[in-house]
């Protein structure tokens, strides 16, 4: 259903290119010590503050321009808002995005990108960020809300404005995850001044975006931490799931420091506002749903 | 020789571990290192029992009775079960809360703790300190009465509809919004984040993070942090937060948190958006801290009431508390209300 937004294929390709060269210039090794950011005694970076991505990859994460909304129905002359979406409006759209894959496209096998699209198509019913789960690495770092680093001596902790989602990083591997969790076990070293932290243990049920990119449990993501300024950090990923791409693939963006004096993390318990779309139909006395 | 040698090499070595560990124990900026992961079940009850009335402290035999009593019920439970047994009967077989009942859960689940704690030296009765009566100060009027109402729809599950029965209109399991904040997965049960954070029947870790500006409390159930801001200024009476907003100074080595702006729901049984927590954290040992909290809601309470309780270092990890991701109960909860609902219309009816 994208292909039939993306109409102006002539436009569109030049500017792929144009992309490709930037993304590999903004991958290449980072200057050997950034100066100027602000270090923890001891010298390691200190990565202390509250952050937010400023970009449309909780959209949609490949390279999109901007369509009708997250879930469409064919028009009789263009892919128009599908019935449930119609009311939002402008509201309901999706903005556009050079993307942050590496390349553009997420390497998914036929089957796999059958599935997304599935996917795409009850995007409704399906998105697990609509019923308030928790989002899973690397959603969790590009939703739009803020996160807060909280980094000591001993550790360096992620706390999640959505849905209340935290982990912590071990610096000391504790080995396989025992388990599978909608966060899954960060396991972190230092490369230099980047913080590597390697993730696995995710559960199958998270997704990149709402755009339908699914993976399976057997998911891997080796995230990358550089600050590059006092307010900006370069996040990196890489992500291995060799049930749903045929490679690994890249992400990359900035995050940006909230510089507001009062910034901090608000609630956003959202359990609470998902109750009536989730168990509304077994109340006693169910509310009409014109 | 050789064994002065060796002597006097453990010697050395024990003084440079105790240099090394007095640095492990604080943070760069001088103050106590309190991160670390805490396992604060216990048997001590929050309010003292009625049998040790009277008196803050428990003898040497009594806490071994606790503690061999508990963890006699714990192999008792762990015994393999008749593969031949009955099943319990209908509406359940009479045992009731949390860990009992048809559908509650069993050893495997709970983690009540394995003993009473131990202050200073001492076993304790309750956690509540003062009232020195080690119970909670008169409730006011209105607190009372709708503490009542609540116990009201509290009542254990005998399979039957009693509120049809009975024609309590609106029943106890009408609306999500009526039913508990742990069934609704929007907070642990029994103030377990707190604040005050209290233990519970299963799920007891916390973890402390530390930094000059920031300290993290985390609780495991339900997987909510606490972010306290050091020496910051509480938020405006509009902002409001599930456990509430929290900001911290040192008051030398004791770490003192300050707690209001509370929603109207707090975690802890029965307290308003008027509630206000002071918590004070405090390194007993290597491996213990002090906890003791004071709580004042004068909507609520007459006075305000102070409990103290150990939290020990425990090797455990903390697992993720997803309630709301696999929360199927609820709706099981809601829609066994309306079958039983169902039944007694039916039972109700005049026979044809």
């Amino acid at each position: 259903m994208i292909p039939s937004v993306v109409k102006p294929f002539r436009v569109i390709i030049p500017l792929f290119l144009l992309v490709a060269a930037a993304t590999s210039a903004w991958s290449q090794t980072a200057p050997a010590r950034p100066t100027g950011i602000p270090r923890l005694p001891g010298g390691k970076p200190d990565f202390n503050g509250i952050w937010q991505a400023l970009n449309s990859a909780n959209y949609d994460v490949e390279r999109h321009i901007a369509r009708p909304s997250m879930m469409l129905r064919q028009g009789p002359h263009s892919m128009i808002p599908a019935v449930p979406m119609l009311r939002l409006g402008a509201v309901g759209s999706v903005p556009g995005g050079m993307g942050i894959v590496e390349g553009g496209k997420i390497p998914y096998k036929p089957e796999a990108q059958k599935k997304r699209e599935e996917n795409q198509a009850n995007w409704l019913d399906r998105d697990p960020e609509i019923k308030c789960y928790m989002p899973g690495v690397p959603r969790a770092n590009y939703m739009p809300f803020p996160f807060q680093i909280v980094q000591s001596q001993k550790n360096f902790f992620f706390a999640y404005e959505f849905a209340g989602a935290h982990r912590d990083v071990y610096f000391k591997d504790p080995g396989p995850p025992e388990t599978d969790s909608w966060m899954g076990q960060s396991v972190g070293k230092w490369e230099g001044d980047t913080l590597v932290v390697d993730v696995k243990g995710q559960n199958d049920q998270t997704w990149f975006d709402r755009s339908g990119t699914h993976h399976s449990a057997k998911l891997h993501v080796v995230e990358r931490y550089t600050m590059m300024t006092p307010n900006h950090i370069r996040y990196e990923a890489t992500i291995e799931d060799p049930e749903v791409f045929t490679g690994p693939w890249k992400i990359s963006m900035p995050l940006y420091r909230r510089m507001e004096a009062d910034a901090r993390l608000m609630d956003f318990k959202c359990v609470e506002f998902v109750e009536e779309l989730i168990f509304g139909e077994h109340r006693r006395k169910p509310l009409p749903r014109p | 020789m050789r064994n002065f040698l060796s002597v006097s090499g453990a010697l050395l070595i024990s003084a440079a571990g105790l240099a090394l560990a007095a640095d492990a124990r604080r943070t760069p900026d001088g103050h106590p290192d309190l991160s670390g992961t805490y396992d604060i079940a216990t048997l001590t009850p929050l309010v003292r029992p009625a049998n040790v009335s009277g008196r803050k402290d428990l003898t040497d035999e009594e806490a071994k009775a606790i503690a061999k009593a508990a963890a006699d019920r714990l192999a008792k439970q762990n015994q393999a079960s008749d593969p031949n047994r009955k099943p319990p009967p209908a509406g359940g077989d009479g045992s009731e809360g949390a860990a009992g009942n048809v559908g509650g859960y069993n050893t495997l689940w709970v983690d009540p703790g394995q003993g009473a704690f131990k202050i200073d030296g001492k076993w304790r009765t309750s956690i509540i300190v003062d009232p020195p009566t080690g119970r909670m100060p008169e409730m006011t009027p209105e607190a009372r009465k709708r503490a009542g109402e609540r116990a009201r729809g509290n009542r254990p599950n005998r399979g039957d509809a009693w509120w049809i029965k009975e024609k309590v209109s609106p029943g106890p399991f009408d609306d999500p919004e009526m039913r508990s904040l742990a069934e609704r997965c929007l907070l642990g049960f029994g103030s377990s984040a707190g604040p005050p954070s209290l233990p519970v029947l299963y799920n007891n870790l916390k973890q402390i993070v530390q930094t000059k500006d920031t300290v993290v409390i985390l609780n495991e159930m339900n997987h909510d942090a606490r972010i306290v801001r050091m020496n910051g200024k509480h938020e405006p009476a509009e902002i409001r937060r599930w456990l509430g907003d929290s900001i911290g100074h040192w008051e030398g080595d004791t770490l003192v948190v300050d707690t209001t702006n509370f929603n109207d729901t707090p975690a802890l049984f029965g307290a308003t958006r008027n509630l206000h927590v002071i918590e004070r954290f405090k390194r007993l040992d290597d491996k213990t801290l002090l906890y003791r909290f004071t709580v004042e809601d004068p909507t609520v309470w007459t006075a305000p009431w102070t409990g103290e309780l150990a939290w020990p270092v425990t090797e455990n990890r903390i697992y993720e508390y997803a309630c709301h991701e696999g929360n199927y109960s609820f709706t099981n909860i809601l829609r066994g209300a309306r079958l039983l609902e169902a039944e007694a219309m039916k039972s109700a009816a005049p026979k044809e």
